[in-house]
């Protein structure tokens, strides 16, 4: 019984969420382009799905993802060994992104835009070969950030030096890339970070620097998505200077 | 009926996507770590309340935000309608002429982003680290403001047909700038609030409007101009959080004195 009102509060600030999408497309809709609303009905019930499905996730994320990063995070530097860590580090950077649909539907516009620019061969076969390359690429890029975020957290690294080490790293990139990959490399960053993802890695960074001492969850904790987001544009970049 | 096979389908597809992540989380933990999950059970039904609540998600989104969303931004970004303001008409589009795509681009830039469920994670967490000390809206409005920006000015650069690095680099030197200012403690998490806005609800409907735009404009390419605007909107709010914490920082202080 009070798990049902716990999941109603949850519902309740779901729908609360979704009140700006609604009023946004209502006031463009009605006010701006004038013209009846489509599908009214059809509407209705797709955004209730939205908050149905959305409180759902959050009860989950509770439940499930939040405790399982923090578990084998804590699980992890009990057993001490670095190794493995990095080794799961890894597996779950370049996991979680290789299958990813945004970075699938990245990686074919992606290969049309070399076709056109005759950077390879425009069939179909070339298109698939890049496309499949570029997702290798990302994919391996993430893993090794979430390698190198890990590695942050068990040294104590400050996070803005990588960062700041990173954008001089994309900067030169862009210096040297063909103009072509500039606008896909710098957009891939921003897709490989799935909404599973996410939590997973927050709850296995913060459960990693609360359990190693002399860490601070909050400076040390956060950052491993800023680094997997970084990491695929000057490796996107690397790929478009070699192909 | 049809509606359940297609909300069946988005299941499945999900279940895919997670296949990976589950079978590398339950393989280490049986095969490295050698122990049983805590709470196995509730991890488990845990697992299922997301799938289903993505599934969900996703599919409401496909029936009910993306189609009238697109639509949207196709019909704002088309010149007839941007002339119907105009009294002279005939007479070619300036960047002004676009002044109610930039408005959209804003305003749905910055609904996306409060919905976006990566977001929320994030802010539950840090609230949670912080004891309380990062307010889950306060980090979600900081955001939703950023990628609202972010957006805007994306849409600018499109019309304008400026070259996106120029953008990027002054970007990159203000949050480096903004690094040096802020409160320690926010640096981490403003980083990366620019990678979790760009997911599930805004990517869709932003590169709708990037690739309408840029298909509509005189002089760009689909192709090449299309892009970039996801990049704005992993940027800017890393400005926007880390402002956040500097503004209220300020206001703690302009208190104590």
């Amino acid at each position: 019984m009070a798990s049902f009102r716990a999941f109603l509060i949850t519902l309740t600030g779901s729908a609360r969420d979704l009140v700006p999408i609604v009023l946004v497309i209502g006031f463009f809709q009605l006010a701006v382009l004038r013209q009846p609303i489509p599908n009214f009905l059809e509407l209705l019930l797709g955004t209730l799905f939205v908050v149905a499905g959305l409180a759902l996730f959050v009860r989950g994320l509770d439940m499930g993802l939040f405790p399982i990063g923090e578990s084998m995070a804590y699980a992890f530097a009990r057993k001490g060994s670095v190794l493995w860590l990095l080794l799961f580090a890894f597996a779950l950077g370049f996991g979680t992104t290789v299958a990813e649909p945004a970075l699938i539907a990245i990686a074919d516009e992606a290969a049309a835009v070399a076709a056109t620019g005759q950077m390879i061969a425009d069939n179909d076969d070339a298109r698939a070969a890049y496309a499949l390359g570029l997702r290798l690429t990302v994919a391996i890029s993430v893993g090794a950030a979430i390698v190198l975020g890990v590695l942050r957290i068990l040294r104590g690294w400050p996070i803005q030096y990588l960062i700041i080490g990173g954008y001089i790293g994309v900067i030169v990139m862009t210096a040297i890339a063909p103009d072509e990959i500039i606008g896909i490399a710098y957009d891939s960053g921003g897709v490989t970070t799935s909404t599973i993802t996410v939590p997973l890695v927050t709850a296995l960074g913060v459960g990693l620097a609360s359990s190693i001492k002399g860490r601070n969850p909050m400076t040390d904790g956060f950052g491993l998505i800023a680094l997997a987001s970084l990491t695929p544009m000057i490796f996107v970049m690397g790929y478009g200077i070699l192909i | 009926m049809a509606r359940l096979t297609e909300l069946l389908q988005t299941l499945l597809g999900t279940v895919t996507d997670v296949l990976p992540i589950a079978l590398i989380i339950f393989g280490f933990q049986l095969f490295v770590l050698r122990r049983p999950v805590p709470n196995l059970r509730k991890v488990l039904t845990g697992f299922v309340y997301v799938l289903l609540g993505l599934a969900l998600f996703l599919e409401g989104l496909e029936m009910a935000l993306f189609p009238v969303g697109k639509l949207m931004a196709e019909q704002l970004t088309d010149p007839d309608f941007l002339r119907s303001f105009e009294h002279l008409g005939g007479a070619a589009l300036d960047w002004w002429d676009y002044r109610w795509v930039y408005l959209f681009a804003f305003a749905i830039g910055f609904a996306t982003t409060i919905a976006e469920p990566s977001l929320l994670a994030v802010a539950i967490k840090a609230n949670q680290v912080s004891g309380g000390g990062i307010g889950v809206w306060g980090l979600r409005v900081a955001v939703a403001l950023g990628v609202a920006i972010g957006i805007a000015v994306g849409t600018y650069r499109i019309v304008t047909g400026t070259p996106l690095y120029w953008y990027i680099l002054v970007g990159y030197v203000v949050v480096v700038i903004q690094t040096l200012y802020a409160p320690r403690l926010i640096i981490a998490l403003a980083y990366d609030s620019g990678g979790v806005t760009t997911s599930t609800v805004t990517v869709p409907l932003v590169a709708a409007l990037g690739l309408g735009l840029a298909s509509t404009v005189p002089g760009r390419s689909p192709l090449l101009d299309g892009f970039g605007l996801i990049a704005f909107a992993s940027l800017f709010p890393m400005m926007t959080v880390m402002a956040y914490a500097q503004i209220s920082e300020w206001w703690t202080h302009r208190g104590t004195d």
